[in-house]
């Protein structure tokens, strides 16, 4: 244990600052809580607009989608909250200011996660946390031990999946710098897509959202193979249960690709 | 006094003149940043076809016609509203914001020139050449890959390239009055992360605003944000035409006049409450 204590000290040095300097300017704070909420509560509204106009789409009613809505965003707001500054990489890139994490005795994505957490997000994830509630709550869960591991499962699976496409992403960044927006379709239209019924999906999309990156893992299926729908052509029942595979792949790609990434980067030239 | 005159007749065309610049300038500027805007076309194109799995269902669920959007009139909404979006400001962050907080904007008031107009026309430039590497080449990927309805009425055309350019122009007034908020706050982020929110929903980017709920119609045509891009789409598309099409562009014109009014006001309010630190 004290060893634990002794290795994490550093990060929970920085991190207890971020946590700090991030309440000191109260008015500030209070206002990105609400704006997080309001991104959360409005993501929520885009999805109930399309299923108010339509009673039903891909073989799920909207209580079925806000289940699908509630576990795809918890998990992409924990996720967020943890890696989401990864994002900022280029910026650091471009002002030559990653360098210094070069000169410190840590791992260099292990200090890049560390580097920041935004409170903020936990006002988002609790939108998701309610989505998930009520999802739960109004839908006909069949409630038993496996159902209950499936929940857990694929949350955990999710955030991890999540998780990975921001790691993923900071790794393609330093080829693509400039060109950052262009991770930005798979990390945010991965959340996008993440939150829609995949049945809808033609087959380009089943291959780059269904499995190259796993976004129908970390709700939809699970949520099929929860409530025991009929679901897409191309999938079993029991796929839902297969999200810690996915998870586990997604991390594979986002390893290999911030490694690739690392070894390509040059310097800031400082 | 006829001196007067015949110098005011000298002064406008340089104005005119010095505000081109300032468009091309931007224009230039944002022609810099080709992987950016490569970047930016994948992203469109993704999230475009993501669109047209989830609202092509919906259509098709309903019997091949919902709140008067057929599929094919669908795809062209979605399509035409992707493309716009590299060039209408619906995330919030303005130049103006950073120039108020780090004080820089004390030097815009030395220039001749108004600050508002001068970051406006810059933010304007910059769109429109957004629409060369995004705008242009989304509208094809979307007709080449999934096909599109073209408008009947050619007068479509003008009126919608007209709807197109008051669109962008609403979107950088409009987001001016976030960045200015700066005078008062300081620190602009909050308010701009609640104009991305609201402007992207309200502006009918993810779903358009003839599907909306009633009430909710009626809360997005109060305000400025369909005028960025739900009206231009209707306008190119040939979804709305005639006199219809003619009263959207008139909004426009009308949210124009709200925000540069506004924008006038709140720049004049700053300045006198302008605090700089330091020498």
């Amino acid at each position: 244990m004290g060893d634990l204590a002794g290795l994490t000290a550093p990060y929970r040095a920085v991190l207890g600052s971020r946590i700090r300097a991030q309440r000191s300017y109260r008015t500030s704070f209070l206002l990105d809580l609400s704006s997080s909420v309001l991104v959360g509560l409005v993501e929520l509204a885009e999805v109930w607009v399309v299923f108010h106009a339509v009673t039903e789409l891909g073989g799920l009613d909207l209580a079925a989608v806000v289940l699908v809505f509630g576990l795809a965003d918890l998990a992409f707001s924990l996720a967020d909250l943890a890696f989401g500054h990864c994002d900022t990489l280029p910026t650091y890139l471009r002002a030559g200011t990653l360098d210094v994490f070069y000169l410190r005795p840590q791992p260099l994505l292990l200090q890049l996660v560390t580097s920041d957490i935004s409170l903020r997000r936990l006002a988002r994830a609790a939108v998701g946390a309610v989505a998930l509630g009520v999802g739960l709550a109004v839908n006909d869960v069949p409630w038993s031990v496996g159902s209950v591991a499936l929940v857990v499962l694929s949350l955990v699976s999710g955030v991890a999946t999540f998780a990975a496409m921001f790691v993923w992403a900071a790794g393609a960044q330093f080829y693509l710098v400039d060109g950052a927006e262009a991770t930005n379709a798979f990390v945010y239209g991965g959340r996008y897509a993440a939150t829609q019924p995949a049945s809808v999906w033609g087959r380009p999309l089943v291959v780059v959202f269904g499995f190259f990156f796993p976004m129908a893992f970390t709700a939809y299926l699970p949520v099929v193979t929860l409530l025991g729908l009929p679901g897409p052509d191309w999938m079993p029942g029991w796929l839902g249960w297969c999200a810690p595979l996915a998870a586990l792949w997604a991390w594979a790609l986002a390893l290999l690709t911030w490694r690739a990434g690392v070894r390509h980067y040059q310097g800031g030239g400082g | 006094m006829p001196r007067r005159d015949s110098n005011e007749t000298r002064y406008v065309p340089v104005i005119v003149r010095t505000y081109l610049r300032l468009f091309v300038a931007g224009f230039r500027r944002q022609s810099t940043y080709r992987l950016a805007a490569l970047g930016g076309l994948v992203a469109n194109t993704t999230f475009g076809l993501l669109k047209v799995a989830l609202l092509f269902a919906a259509v098709r669920t309903s019997g091949g016609e919902l709140a008067g959007y057929d599929v094919a009139m669908m795809s062209t909404y979605i399509w035409i509203s992707q493309g716009m979006l590299g060039s209408v400001n619906l995330h919030g962050r303005t130049e103006i914001a950073d120039r108020i907080r780090s004080g820089d904007v004390a030097v815009d008031f030395l220039r001749p020139l108004d600050v508002h107009l001068a970051s406006v026309t810059t933010e304007v430039g910059r769109a429109v050449f957004a629409l060369i590497p995004r705008g242009v080449p989304s509208v094809v990927i979307g007709a080449l890959l999934v096909g599109m309805a073209l408008p009947d009425d050619p007068w479509a055309y003008p009126l919608g390239a007209v709807s197109l350019l008051l669109g962008i122009v609403v979107s950088a007034t409009t987001v001016y009055l976030v960045g200015v908020c700066g005078f008062w706050l300081l620190e602009t982020r909050g308010v701009a992360i609640l104009y991305m929110v609201v402007s992207g929903f309200l502006a009918g980017l993810f779903v358009p605003i003839a599907m909306f709920p009633d009430w909710l119609r009626v809360v997005a045509t109060v305000t400025p944000f369909p005028s960025m891009m739900m009206y231009p789409v209707d306008v190119l598309s040939g979804r709305v035409d005639g006199a219809a099409a003619v009263g959207l562009v008139a909004l426009q014109v009308l949210w124009l006049a709200v925000t540069v009014t506004a924008g006038q006001l709140a720049t004049r309010a700053g300045r006198r409450r302008l605090e700089v630190q330091g020498g």
